[in-house]
């Protein structure tokens, strides 16, 4: 269970580009919510995820996972709590380094890292196993240097990197803008698949207000570093994008902020 | 040319030296993702040690321990001063070589250069018996090489690539990038002053000068090795062995150069340019090629944050 109690973040305090990211967010998951964050540029989407990461320090509130207080917990430490995909998909995973290397430093994420080997022998069948069940074809390519990979497969394996040991809380930053529409599509079944077999508690930003009606069971919309509106269950399933883009309207003065929003 | 051919093992034995510091630039440089300036003092402490506590009657194994250990608390210092104290990298480098000048000089009770004689200590190396020097030199070379192979086969050591490769996906997966940095500098500067502890046996002397432009010529190892190997060697401790190749190569054609008549007061200048052209290919590669560029990953993804 995730319990963010009245969050704040000032970037740039003190300064003409004062900005209030974050003013005061209070959001509650259960165990197993799948919950779709929606909201304009600069509402503080992807600064709510970078705060339960760890990114930067908060400036005031609570952030418990568990009843464990990660308020100023340091990233890495957090880490072990957290399965994590951001929009770049570059940024999920070591270029360098290959696919099986890669799964065994996700592998160990939960864990103190010693001298033992960094991948062990019979850890390579499992992850064979894994990468196979991505149905992409990698799994005879486990020595490849993940940089060689195309942008749906990274995100494909840092999906599977964030999900390889069951996290508390799975964060996913906008994972499919970045791909193609095809690839997105792909990449975003997958997710569905991850989420729904090993019923994982998510937060998912999205700019496609459609993916954000069609998945999870709760959808929040975000503005000036709050939220301003929230559904679940039922109620979530009779809105439409037409209701979303009034009620963002709405908020954001009678104008729309973002023009990626029209386009979905 | 019979000149130049018979001066050939000397250079070779020097070389393999210079390419087991060419180790300690490529974890920096190559796997960390860090150019580290504080070889160009630390590689002058191995030496510095090394000479004055076999002087002072240590044995010369227990002596190149010592050696090793400075140089790790030079890389400390320097990691230090990047971790804690948030100083740019190259900057922490910069100090801790500046600062390295005071101490090696303390170290070598204030001169500026000591002898050291195969003829009163026993030594591992030295020019005076050239195969015996290449035998030493190349077995310390293979040593080093076999200790990294296994420890970047590691969990730390995994940990420590995938920290110069992405901090980020580094982060996230539970890695303090700090402590890791810090360990790749520590080790990188312990084979530094090695080698310098190494060259100074070799040569019959230490000077407080001996590492001015280590990186320049460790870089230049590394470049060299890459630019001859890379295609080939993709097996880590063939990479390592291409920067000891490289250290060889480089030697080899500086004792080519010199024999052909270059002033030896120019050969800095020619190094120099030489690894700036060889830094500068793959950026006008990807000039040319319109390649693709690498993307910085300490960028934030997703809206603008600020």
């Amino acid at each position: 269970m995730l319990e963010i109690r009245d969050l704040y973040k000032v970037f740039n305090a003190g300064t003409v580009n004062e900005k209030m990211a974050l003013s005061g967010l209070n959001l509650t998951l259960e165990d197993s919510d799948f919950v779709t964050v929606i909201g304009g540029n600069g509402a503080g989407k992807s600064t709510m995820l970078n705060m339960i990461s760890g990114v930067f320090p908060s400036d005031a509130g609570k952030i418990l996972l568990d009843d464990i207080d990660i308020t100023n917990m340091r990233e890495h430490r957090r880490a072990k709590y957290l399965g994590r995909v951001f929009q770049d998909p570059m940024m999920g995973t070591a270029a360098t380094m290959s696919i099986e290397e890669n799964l065994a430093m996700a592998f160990r994420r939960t864990r103190r890292r010693g001298l033992a080997w960094g991948v062990k022998h019979d850890e390579k069948q499992r992850y064979r196993e894994v990468v196979a069940s991505l149905g992409l074809g990698l799994e005879d390519r486990m020595t490849t240097k993940v940089g060689l990979l195309s942008g749906g497969q990274r995100q494909a394996i840092t999906l599977l990197m964030a999900t390889l040991q069951k996290p508390k809380l799975l964060l996913l930053d906008e994972h499919t803008a970045a791909l193609d529409p095809k690839t997105a599509a792909k990449v975003l079944e997958l997710t569905e698949t991850f989420i729904q077999k090993e019923k994982l508690t998510t937060l998912m930003i999205t700019h496609n207000m459609k993916d954000a009606l069609r998945l999870g069971n709760r959808i929040i919309m975000m503005h000036n570093g709050r939220i301003i509106f929230e559904a679940a269950g039922e109620e979530k399933e009779k809105l439409t994008v037409a209701d979303l883009l009034k009620m963002f309207e709405k908020a954001s003065g009678g104008e729309f902020a973002n023009d990626r929003m029209l386009l979905t | 040319m019979t000149q130049f051919l018979s001066s050939l093992p000397g250079a070779v034995a020097q070389g393999i030296i210079w390419g087991i510091m060419a180790i300690g630039v490529f974890i920096t440089f190559k796997i960390l993702d860090i150019p580290d300036l504080t070889v160009d003092g630390s590689f002058s402490t191995g030496g510095a040690v090394l000479v004055t506590t076999v002087t002072a009657g240590l044995n010369v194994w227990a002596a190149l321990l010592l050696a090793f250990a400075a140089g790790c608390a030079a890389g400390f210092v320097t990691g230090t001063f990047h971790t804690k104290f948030g100083i740019p990298a190259i900057l922490a480098g910069i100090l801790t070589q500046l600062a390295l000048y005071s101490i090696n000089l303390r170290i070598l009770g204030g001169l500026a250069n000591m002898p050291l004689s195969y003829r009163n200590f026993s030594l591992l190396l030295s020019l005076s018996d050239i195969p015996r020097a290449l035998i030493v030199g190349g077995l310390f070379a293979v040593v080093v090489i076999a200790l990294l192979y296994w420890f970047f086969g590691t969990e730390v050591g995994h940990a420590l690539r995938a920290t110069g490769c992405n901090q980020m996906m580094a982060r996230a997966n539970g890695v303090n990038t700090n402590i890791t940095k810090m360990a790749g500098i520590v080790i990188s500067n312990g084979i530094v002053a090695l080698a310098g502890a190494l060259l100074a046996q070799y040569q019959g002397f230490t000077d407080i000068n001996m590492g001015r432009g280590a990186i320049v010529i460790g870089l230049a190892a590394v470049i060299i090795g890459e630019v001859l190997f890379s295609r080939i060697f993709h097996n880590f401790a063939l990479r390592l062995l291409s920067a000891v190749i490289g250290g060889v190569v480089y030697y080899c054609v500086i004792t080519l150069v010199l024999r052909l008549g270059l002033n030896a007061n120019d050969l800095k200048l020619l190094t120099a340019l030489v690894v700036a052209v060889f830094l500068g290919i793959p950026y006008w590669q990807r000039q040319f090629t319109g390649g693709k560029v690498k993307i910085d990953p300490s960028a934030q993804g997703g809206d603008a944050n600020a």
